[in-house]
């Protein structure tokens, strides 16, 4: 049961990313509604995720908060210069489960699954990047026991071990150049590593100075995913180069990013609560994508991504006893530089505008709708480092405008008792 | 419920308002500017046909350059852009049905050029149509107003080009004359080089290899029918013909871009072969070279000291490359003393003969330019040696006069090449055409030509995997491969947008195939 269970998890997982690298903020419907806020609310179970320390100032004994998301991610690419246009259109489906039980007025215990990095992107093969992409699918779970203690009236402390468990799938053609080609498909080659497991954690404390206002701040500590020994299979190898490129495996490291979160939450009326969160990532750890193949050559990409921020603002109404209404907004930096903008993360700087409403079906249960919108601006940039494996030659710059549209429906029920 | 209905409706209605939209689209700025595409029309020879390894084939056809531009005029008004007919040719193997041979490769499994196993499919069968690319390979410039040069009756005779004979309308059919009933309204003309390339490949010699070819610009001859195949055009009769198919083609205001020829110092096939090719091992060693330059260089090198040419030929080194024997028409001929000297060592028969074959002999220098094809002879046996002790190619025995174009002839190619530019670049201004100064731009690939990607090519021939990305001509070494057209079709575009104040988009070129390799052949 617990393989079954952790299988359809696994096909669950796939994910797609927006601005902020290959992480995707989609977690918890509540939450998401008020602009991804939350290290200083304490609404749901979703709090495992947004500042274990706020689980122990829930009210009920047991809550329970499942929810997934439809991530409808399209990216249009062009260049005048040469009457390039490409697209990229994927479907995620990232979820949550969140869990949490008071064990006793001090202690709560809790469990948390989610899926807070992913990316999917998928050109037609061959496009006129696929010497840099063709597509890539990166999935992780992160499977979250969590303990969150109260110190004295105002103030508390939580966290726990994170086990991520992630897989990861690459393709793109080896070269520009036709020469490595058959029947005009570029050769190229395919990466997959799957069942890659790493640890990190995550803590934070909540500090509850008034009744009204609630301060919080969370750390997630980098997890770096070391993929050993996955497959690295060719295809359409020309005859004369067969010797050349066979299949082999490949060793690659990808970090997911350390993020700090500070932030707080003030009821300004018994039905209205505002929430602002500043979540900094610490995306430098992404220094290149290096892929060291078991035949004993190397694949250098630099990323140089750089840390960034962002800021987000959420609301809510709790309108009666049936309906609560949220809004939010925020704005999220990407940590991509100018001359790296690689088409595998091919967004920049967003705006997210969310809403989203609870119906509550009875004092249990109830049922969560968002909806997130990513509005992008378009970019001209390009990626500048990128090096041909046969020749050792620097390709040419890849670049050209781009423009994203990220939207994104989700549904939960929270549950608790 | 019906509500429900109606928040899924707004909801697809945000889904389908999720596509990204740009502020301008991809094309929003291309314009055929003051030119006008609807109907295109190439003429020109093999470089407007899409010749690349020897042949034309039907893939590589596709890779002319007038194909590249009509795919760009498409999306500002150009019209339809037809090409003749290379259906036959099903597997890509390129040549003519018992003319022929198959297009070049790389043979990876032996490392070097081959013609593609196979026996070509292209026939000579009539299409009898016009097409947009009135490209026939061979082609010289008085040909393009030569009626019969599509009468399958001259192929024998050496009036008729079995490209042309493919497709004329009739059998006294121009292929200007075919080219003007599509009613170009923009045209390219790339004609000429072969007026004196065909000289040029040739070593400066006719057809027989030895005889030396006419250079009508001292002869004085305007008359083109008497010309043989490998013969300089006079410039004078070439500036006429050349009048006579712009006047024709701009007869109904058609615009258009006219391309110079290219120098012969950037094409790989003068190039790739050194003047000194010779190095110590190859002649086998200083052992080797201290009894060649005794038995024979010496003994020349004497001579010819003795008649005032010093450095005519000198003993071989065995430290340093070495040039090769050749037979320089242009050379004092030095057949009797030779023979006079060498008969007390070999006796009068032998020393005649030896003073026939070593008579205009000299070695090359920097000066001479040594032919592609000559890399596979140089070193081999001559059979048709009176001697088997001066038998070896270039080392023991002259090479013929087209292996070779000397210092004399390439002189002769360089005058005429500048002669018929000038003359194209000022009937173009007479009409206010636009210039595609190929001979310039090719002329950067002796240094590097680096164009709008980064990328850097060069005039090489190929040699190796790694560096075929700069590679831009095909095996044959004279003709661009389907990357090397791609530059050419884009410093095409580029004069365009320039002189008609058109904005047309360019090829990326780094994505075009450049020399094939098959694993076995």
């Amino acid at each position: 049961m617990r393989k079954l269970l952790s299988l359809t998890l696994l096909t669950l997982a796939g994910s797609t990313v927006f601005a902020g690298g290959y992480r995707v903020s989609l977690q918890g419907q509540k939450q998401l509604a008020m602009g991804h806020t939350g290290v200083a609310v304490v609404n749901s179970a979703e709090v495992a995720f947004f500042n274990p320390a706020g689980m122990a100032y829930l009210d009920k004994k047991f809550n329970l908060s499942v929810g997934g998301n439809g991530l409808f991610a399209n990216t249009k690419f062009q260049n005048s210069m040469y009457n390039w246009e490409a697209e990229t259109k994927n479907i995620g489906t990232p979820f949550s489960v969140y869990a949490t039980y008071k064990i006793n007025n001090w202690l709560t215990a809790g469990l948390a699954v989610y899926t807070p990095y992913g990316s999917a992107v998928e050109w037609d093969q061959d496009w006129q990047g696929a010497h840099l992409v063709n597509n890539i699918d990166l999935q992780a779970i992160f499977v979250q026991p969590t303990i969150s203690v109260r110190v004295g009236e105002h103030f508390s402390i939580g966290g726990g071990p994170i086990i991520a468990n992630g897989s990861v799938k690459f393709n793109r053609n080896l070269s520009m150049n036709p020469l490595f080609s058959v029947n005009g498909s570029g050769t190229d080659v395919n990466l997959d590593a799957k069942g890659i497991t790493a640890l990190g954690y995550t803590a934070g404390f909540m500090f509850n100075p008034s009744d009204k206002l609630r301060i919080g701040m969370n750390y997630r500590s980098e997890i770096m995913m070391e993929a050993r020994d996955g497959d690295a299979t060719y295809a359409d190898v020309p005859d004369f180069a067969q010797s050349l490129l066979s299949n082999t495996t490949f060793d690659a490291d990808l970090p997911l990013p350390a993020e700090l979160t500070v932030g707080l939450s003030y009821q300004v009326t018994s039905k209205w609560l505002l929430a602002f969160d500043y979540n900094r990532t610490m995306w430098s750890a992404y220094k290149a994508l290096d892929v060291k193949f078991g035949n004993g050559s190397e694949s250098l990409n630099p990323r140089n991504y750089k840390n960034s921020s962002t800021y987000r603002l959420g609301t809510q109404y709790k309108a009666n006893d049936k309906f609560t209404f949220r809004a939010g907004w925020y704005v999220d930096e990407s940590p991509v530089q100018d001359g790296y903008f690689a088409p595998e993360t091919p967004r920049n700087d967003s705006m997210g505008y969310t809403g989203g409403l609870t119906y509550q079906l009875n004092n249990k249960l109830g049922i969560d709708f968002s909806f997130l919108y990513l509005h992008f601006d378009e970019i001209d940039n390009s990626y500048n480092h990128s090096v041909d494996p046969i020749t050792q030659q620097p390709n040419p710059n890849f670049g050209g405008t781009y423009k994203s549209v990220v939207f994104s429906p989700g549904i939960g029920i929270t549950y608790g008792f | 419920m019906k509500n429900n209905f109606i928040y899924l409706a707004v909801l697809a209605a945000g889904f389908a308002s999720c596509e990204p939209e740009f502020e301008n689209n991809v094309n929003a700025d291309y314009t055929s500017g003051d030119a006008n595409f609807t109907s295109y029309v190439a003429v020109g020879n093999s470089l407007t046909a899409g010749y690349m390894d020897g042949t034309v084939s039907r893939v590589g056809q596709t890779y002319s350059f007038p194909n590249l531009l009509a795919q760009k005029f498409a999306l500002v008004g150009g019209g339809e852009f037809t090409q003749p007919s290379y259906a036959e040719d099903v597997n890509n193997l390129g040549g003519i049905q018992g003319l022929a041979p198959t297009r070049l490769v790389i043979d990876a499994s032996q490392g070097r050029p081959e013609n593609i196993a196979g026996t070509p499919t292209i026939t000579l069968t009539p299409q009898a149509t016009a097409f947009n690319n009135m490209g026939v390979p061979g082609a010289k410039s008085f040909h393009l107003l030569a009626p019969g040069y599509g009468n399958p009756a001259g192929l024998a005779l050496g009036q008729a080009n079995p490209y042309f004979v493919r497709h004329a309308t009739s059998s006294n059919a121009t292929v200007l004359g075919d080219a003007m009933t599509k009613n170009p309204t923009f045209f390219t003309n790339w004609i000429g080089a072969n007026d004196v390339l065909s000289y040029a490949t040739n070593g400066g010699a006719q057809s027989n290899g030895n005889t030396p070819a006419a250079d009508h610009n001292e002869t004085g001859n305007t008359t083109p029918s008497t010309y043989g195949s490998n013969d300089i055009t006079n410039a004078t009769t070439f500036a006429g013909v050349y009048s006579t198919i712009i006047n024709t083609l701009t007869a109904n205001g058609a615009k258009g871009v006219v391309a110079t020829i290219p120098s012969v110092t950037s094409i790989p096939y003068f190039t790739t072969v050194p003047f000194a090719p010779l190095s110590p091992s190859a002649l086998g060693g200083a052992t080797n070279i201290a009894t060649l330059n005794a038995q024979l260089y010496n003994n020349l090198d004497a001579i010819f000291t003795a008649l005032g040419e010093p450095n005519r030929v000198n003993p071989l080194s065995a430290t340093s490359a070495n040039p090769i024997l050749i037979i320089d028409v242009d050379a004092t001929d030095r057949s009797a003393q030779i023979a006079a000297a060498l008969t007390p060592t070999l006796g009068a028969p032998t020393a005649t003969a030896f003073g026939q074959v070593f008579g205009k002999a000299r070695q090359t220098t920097a000066n001479d330019l040594i032919v592609l094809p000559a890399s596979s002879v140089i070193g081999t046996v001559n059979t048709s040696s009176p001697s088997t002790s001066i038998n070896i190619n270039g080392v023991t025995f002259p090479m013929a006069n087209k292996w070779v174009l000397t210092s004399t002839e390439k002189t002769k190619v360089a005058n005429a090449t500048a002669a018929y530019n000038s003359a194209i670049i000022s009937i173009a201004a007479s009409k206010n055409l636009a210039v595609a100064d190929m001979n310039s731009i090719l002329n950067q690939l002796v240094t590097g030509l680096r164009i709008e990607t980064g990328q850097v090519y060069t005039a090489n021939y190929f040699s190796g995997v790694t560096s075929e990305s700069k590679v831009l001509f095909s095996l044959d070494g004279v003709h661009p491969n389907a990357r090397g057209y791609a530059v050419i079709a884009n410093e095409i575009i580029k004069v365009i947008n320039r002189h008609y104040n058109a904005n047309l988009p360019l090829h990326y070129v780094n994505y075009f195939p450049g020399i094939n390799i098959v694993g076995s052949n």
